[in-house]
């Protein structure tokens, strides 16, 4: 499996190390169902059998965070943009 | 049929045409008592204790495939009960006992063999780690042993005592642990919970539920609808996919595990044995290939297949534990997809929809599981109560905060 890193171009996915789902965004620890977010937040996932959006660090390269659409059920990288840049 | 010396010699002297399949090929019904969805180790298991042990026997299994298809075919087949945590400990310690017992209750030879694991250790903190590990299992009735290198060496003569980054001080040996055939596992779970009237649907796919208000009552199949006043799942590997079918989100994520072994070899191990500095854990069969494997890749995956990264580091650890293996070839190498749960422990619980039960979140140890999963799983459906070895493996502790997290990496499911 190798990576496009925006920076570096395309590297062995060795260089990497993975977080996972970046569809999650962190709740507002105010809000009055926050608890119920949290734990949905920290806890579950969709798990897709196919497109997944997934954080990937490049911690033996450019030390970026990298949000990379990888296909789950065969690998293949659709795609990777740098995270700062990440909507 | 009862398998026994017995018949062995009258088929001997019969041209072996006295035997008959191990299981019926059975056709979906329209309804059952209770449907099974998965035919893999703990499904099969499950349907052998729901009719061997609560008298329900209008059971079906249905498998998308063909059974023993997926991670009860893919595992390297240890069994063992050497956890630290209350919650796990005891549910293990009763799959041990089970797995003591199975060959003679289900008449089949599932090749259980009793060799011994031993856990090593590096450093002060792992022994003392180890040491701790030891003595819970201790206060909860199990067998372990905390040995020195010297016991070590005695033991396993060849393996690097001396490594210059990772030098073996001891290890925590299980004695009553070892290894089983996961084939014949899921036959002999297959054959006894035939004979007790289940039956086991392969090559059926469950494309839906059926609801009937908020329960649910049946499933949709590539093979029609099938009704069930209960419905259990044991689909680990493919519980996000078939639960979100029922409009479930799971604290679940699927990984792929890879697996090894080596061309055929003389005896050489005869135990099983993990090197605690790395993720390496390796034993014989007893066709001579040396079976082993490491940690999972790393990032979701559906594929069944893994990338070579972790194939080096698992060549890595085993170099570094027993350098004699280095000219070894590889025979087979493959994955298989493990539902890995947000705490590295498994999920046996009423799913929140009514009339759906779960099995799943097995992470990579399912297979020593086996019995006692099918066990509990079998008394949580028939009895809608859990058994009191698996209380803890509840759905809502990631709700409540009871998590039962051995490693205690916290909800990082690539690090369980």
């Amino acid at each position: 499996m190798r990576i496009p890193c925006p920076y570096c171009g395309e590297r062995d996915a060795h260089e990497f190390s993975y977080l996972g789902d970046a569809t999650l965004t962190r709740p507002d620890p105010a809000a009055p169902d926050a608890e119920q977010r949290f734990h949905d937040y920290v806890y579950l996932r969709d798990n897709p059998a196919g497109a997944h959006r997934e954080w990937w660090y490049h911690a033996n390269g450019c030390r970026q965070w990298v949000k990379v659409e990888r296909n789950t059920l065969t690998h293949a990288i659709a795609g990777a943009t740098l995270a700062r840049s990440a909507s | 049929m009862r398998y026994s010396w017995l018949n062995i010699l009258k088929n001997g002297l019969t041209g072996q045409t006295g035997w008959t399949p191990a299981w019926r090929d059975a056709a979906p019904k329209p309804a059952y008592d209770v449907i099974i969805v998965g035919g893999g180790g703990h499904g099969l298991a499950t349907a052998y204790y729901l009719a061997s042990q609560h008298g329900i026997h209008n059971v079906a299994v249905i498998e998308k495939g063909y059974i023993g298809s997926g991670n009860a075919g893919r595992n390297t087949t240890i069994i063992r009960s050497n956890y630290l945590l209350p919650g796990n400990e005891p549910f293990y310690e009763w799959s041990m006992k089970l797995w003591e017992g199975l060959e003679q209750e289900l008449n089949y030879n599932a090749m259980v063999s009793q060799r011994g694991v031993l856990n090593l250790y590096h450093s002060d903190a792992q022994r003392d780690a180890y040491a701790r590990r030891g003595n819970a299992m201790r206060l909860n009735g199990v067998d372990s042993e905390l040995l020195d290198r010297d016991g070590v060496r005695a033991m396993y003569p060849f393996l690097d005592y001396d490594n210059a980054r990772f030098p073996i001080q001891g290890g925590l040996l299980q004695r009553r642990g070892g290894t089983a055939r996961h084939d014949a596992v899921v036959w002999g779970y297959a054959r006894a919970a035939d004979a007790h009237g289940v039956d086991i649907i392969q090559n059926c796919e469950v494309t839906g539920f059926l609801h009937e208000g908020e329960r649910i009552v049946g499933v949709e199949t590539s093979r029609g609808p099938v009704r069930a006043k209960k419905i259990g799942m044991a689909v680990a590997g493919s519980t996000t996919r078939v639960a979100a079918k029922a409009g479930l989100r799971l604290p679940i994520e699927s990984h792929v595990l890879q697996a090894f072994v080596s061309e055929g070899l003389k005896p050489m191990i005869d135990g099983v044995v993990t090197f605690g500095a790395g993720h390496f854990y390796i034993s014989q069969s007893d066709k001579g290939g040396l079976v082993f494997g490491g940690d999972i890749d790393g990032y979701n995956s559906y594929a069944q297949r893994g990338n070579l990264p972790v194939v080096e580091d698992v060549a890595e650890g085993g170099m570094a534990l027993m350098p004699r293996i280095g000219r070894l070839r590889l025979l087979r190498m493959w994955g298989g997809i493990m539902d890995m749960s947000m705490d590295g422990s498994p999920i046996i619980d009423r799913a929140p929809v009514p009339g759906l039960y779960l099995n799943a979140g097995w992470c990579y140890g399912g297979f020593k599981a086996t019995p006692a999963s099918g066990w509990c799983f079998a008394h949580l459906i028939a009895r809608d109560e859990p058994h009191k070895v698996g209380t803890a493996f509840r759905l809502d502790r990631f709700r409540t905060g009871h998590l039962i997290d051995e490693k205690g990496v916290g909800a990082q499911p690539n690090l369980h």
